[in-house]
């Protein structure tokens, strides 16, 4: 869909370059030589998962096993508390003239909290990590770049990059892509 | 595939076990581009086919026969029912752990298939993980009209009430709570998270204002960054090694409801191995029962294959074995327990009041799933269809053996009774169908059913093609003189 909607009188500025691939291969090549030119403020955008692209990219790896781990034991503590609290402290349940509180009863329970509170920090984590959701992004004026949820490959670098230079950029990514790279403009 | 059976079959065939081939995931003269043509072309439809609004008028009208049956329940009481003395667990019981059971093949596909990675999965996953939510929705409704005062259900959770009394945390009925609502919340984020990117597809694909805001919107601007990638293929791997001991936890914690009672033929240690493996048994049935008429209808073959059909019906098979093992194991432990109760019980399963049900049972899940043993057969769609129904059935005699067969005939004969299902249960259970294929045909309709983003990834152009690289999918190495690691 047409998604152009700047009136002539809104201002607008750089936000970076796009350059289009069609093969992975070009993709991979690419972003090692962006990684390798010392680039800081760049992303490759792909339909799908590219093995070796973290890697090409110089990707560091994520803090999210953390976060999930630090929620599962969260999850793992609430479950017995609320467990031990409830039927131990609050409302003793005498049952069987078993004791008050003893963990095998309490496992499973536990053991479901753990799960659901690192499950969700796993989504909310990556979701925050990501900056996500966003609904809006300067990428997103760009007309060729819809194909980047379908079947061409993208590198974009930022105007914010300390590296970024108007002409060395452009003729750098269009090295590598071979093909006229886009200019990519945000509404101030 | 291989080029000695080019001549004599479809190049929609795949199957085949040959180890020296890899069988392609995706076949025909496909790019990235064709499936996510094919995938979205069925959401961006411009007319539903007719097909679709017949299955959901049928669907729709059981739905509001569930809402009526439950309405009649509420208003009246739960005497409604065939519920007697000895048999207070009849059909809602019986209904809810075939439900629950029916969810487990979403999570087994998406999860464990995943860590075992089973690529195949890419293009039924999506498919199996609606199912999962659609089956764990119609499961809760049961336990939660059980209850008899419905509008009491909450008393089932932590939450301060008129009592001041707390629920007990040593009863397996609460663990089922915990169980079956962490299920469904992690179930829903999983499938949820996976769909991103796809939602994104159609966002950019779209050619009216409401779909661009409505999938733009769930899509949450998704950009398809690679920096994001990695996490979310961290937080994806993260979730599946989580809902792995999770889709095991929870059907042993619903057979606990059994296991850890006294009842004779409940009270047995085999009971979460066995629920499990039943659990996955009918779920891929249910998944070969909806995905063999799906993919006909919106000629989906092509992504959705023979093979992976063919998978199916082996874990079908080998779970089979393991419920029918299950059943023999029984036996065995009730004669050699020495326990008359024990003994009892179990012939009375075979050849007391129950013995139609029980036999039911052994047909359809031991003796149908044998078919699956010569590759003719299983790979004839329509013998396959069939098996998958008749497994669907046989599963759910198999909670109706083991709920009613027990509680009607226990330790004593002067309480021994017969539980008759009345009209209002059986429209009741297949209202609950209704409400399941109605969600499952709004699924279809509306939300990429294939998971696009991962079946791309399976398909050979995702690989480099330059000779040289080691390994199947993975970079290693460089390329054209550019040191990537």
């Amino acid at each position: 869909m047409e998604n152009q909607t700047m009136t002539a009188g809104d201002e607008t500025v750089l936000y970076g370059y796009l350059a289009e691939f069609d093969k992975v291969d070009d993709l991979l090549v690419g972003a090692a030589t962006v990684r390798d030119a010392g680039y800081t403020k760049w992303d490759a955008h792909t339909p799908f998962v590219i093995h070796g692209l973290d890697a090409a990219m110089g990707v560091k790896k994520t803090i999210l096993p953390y976060v999930v781990f630090g929620a599962g034991l969260t999850g793992t503590t609430a479950g017995i508390l609320l467990q031990w609290w409830t039927n131990a402290i609050d409302y003793p349940y005498l049952i069987s003239g078993k004791p008050l509180f003893s963990l095998p009863a309490n496992i499973p329970v536990a053991f479901e909290t753990t799960i659901l509170f690192a499950a969700i920090s796993a989504l909310v984590g990556m979701l925050a990590l990501n900056g996500l959701p966003r609904l809006y992004h300067p990428l997103f004026r760009s007309r060729a770049f819809k194909r980047a949820t379908d079947d061409h490959f993208f590198i974009s670098i930022e105007a914010d990059d300390p590296l970024f230079d108007a002409d060395a950029t452009r003729e750098l990514l269009e090295s590598i892509s071979g093909r006229k790279v886009e200019e990519v403009e945000d509404v101030v | 595939m291989s080029t000695t059976h080019s001549d004599t079959r479809s190049y929609l065939d795949n199957t085949g076990d040959n180890p020296a081939v890899r069988a392609r995931l995706v076949v025909g003269d496909n790019d990235f581009h064709a499936i996510t043509e094919k995938v979205c072309g069925i959401v961006e439809m411009p007319k539903t086919p007719k097909m679709w609004w017949v299955a959901f008028a049928i669907s729709s009208s059981l739905t509001l026969v569930l809402f009526a049956m439950i309405g009649y329940l509420i208003t009246t009481g739960i005497g409604v029912w065939g519920l007697n003395v000895p048999v207070g667990w009849g059909y809602a019981i019986v209904n809810f752990v075939f439900w629950v059971g029916i969810g487990h093949a979403g999570t087994l596909i998406s999860a464990i298939l995943f860590l075992l990675r089973q690529r195949w999965r890419t293009s039924i996953n999506r498919f199996a993980e609606a199912m999962t939510i659609f089956a764990v929705v119609c499961a809760g409704i049961f336990p939660g009209i059980h209850v008899g005062r419905i509008w009491f259900a909450y008393w089932l959770f932590p939450i301060p009430n008129q009592m001041l009394m707390w629920p007990n945390f040593r009863s397996p009925l609460l663990w089922d709570v915990f169980a079956v609502g962490t299920y469904a919340t992690v179930s829903l984020l999983f499938w949820y998270m996976g769909m991103i990117p796809d939602l994104a597809s159609i966002r950019d694909r779209a050619t009216t204002r409401l779909r661009y805001y409505i999938y733009g919107f769930l899509s949450l601007g998704w950009r398809s960054s690679n920096r994001h990638w990695h996490r979310f293929e961290f937080a994806y791997l993260l979730l599946a090694a989580l809902a792995t001991p999770l889709v095991l936890s929870v059907h042993s914690v619903v057979s606990f409801d059994f296991a850890v009672s006294i009842m004779p033929g409940w009270h047995t240690t085999i009971f979460p191995p066995y629920f499990v493996a039943g659990a996955i048994f009918s779920g891929f049935a249910m998944v070969v029962t909806l995905i063999i008429p799906t993919r006909k209808l919106f000629h989906l073959e092509e992504i959705i294959t023979k093979r992976h059909l063919e998978n199916m019906a082996k874990i079908m098979l080998a779970t089979g074995m393991m419920v029918g093992l299950a059943y023999s194991t029984e036996f065995f432990m009730a004669w050699y327990s020495g326990n008359q109760y024990e003994a009892f019980t179990f012939l009375n399963r075979a050849f007391g009041p129950y013995a139609w049900a029980y036999w039911i049972m052994v047909t359809c899940n031991v003796v149908v799933p044998q078919v699956f043993w010569f590759s003719k057969l299983r790979n004839n769609t329509l013998i396959l269809w069939i098996a998958s129904v008749l497994i669907n059935v046989g599963m759910w005699f198999e909670r109706f053996v083991i709920v009613v067969s027990s509680l009607s005939r226990d330790y004593l004969p002067s309480s021994w009774g017969y539980y008759r299902p009345t009209a209002i249960d059986v429209l009741t259970f297949v209202g609950s169908f209704g409400l399941f294929f109605t969600l499952f045909l709004l699924f279809i309709r509306f939300l990429p059913l294939i998971g696009m983003a991962e079946v791309k990834g399976v398909m050979p152009q995702a690989h480099l093609d330059r000779p040289g690289h080691k390994g199947h999918g993975d970079y290693h190495g460089d390329i054209a003189g550019a040191e990537v690691v």
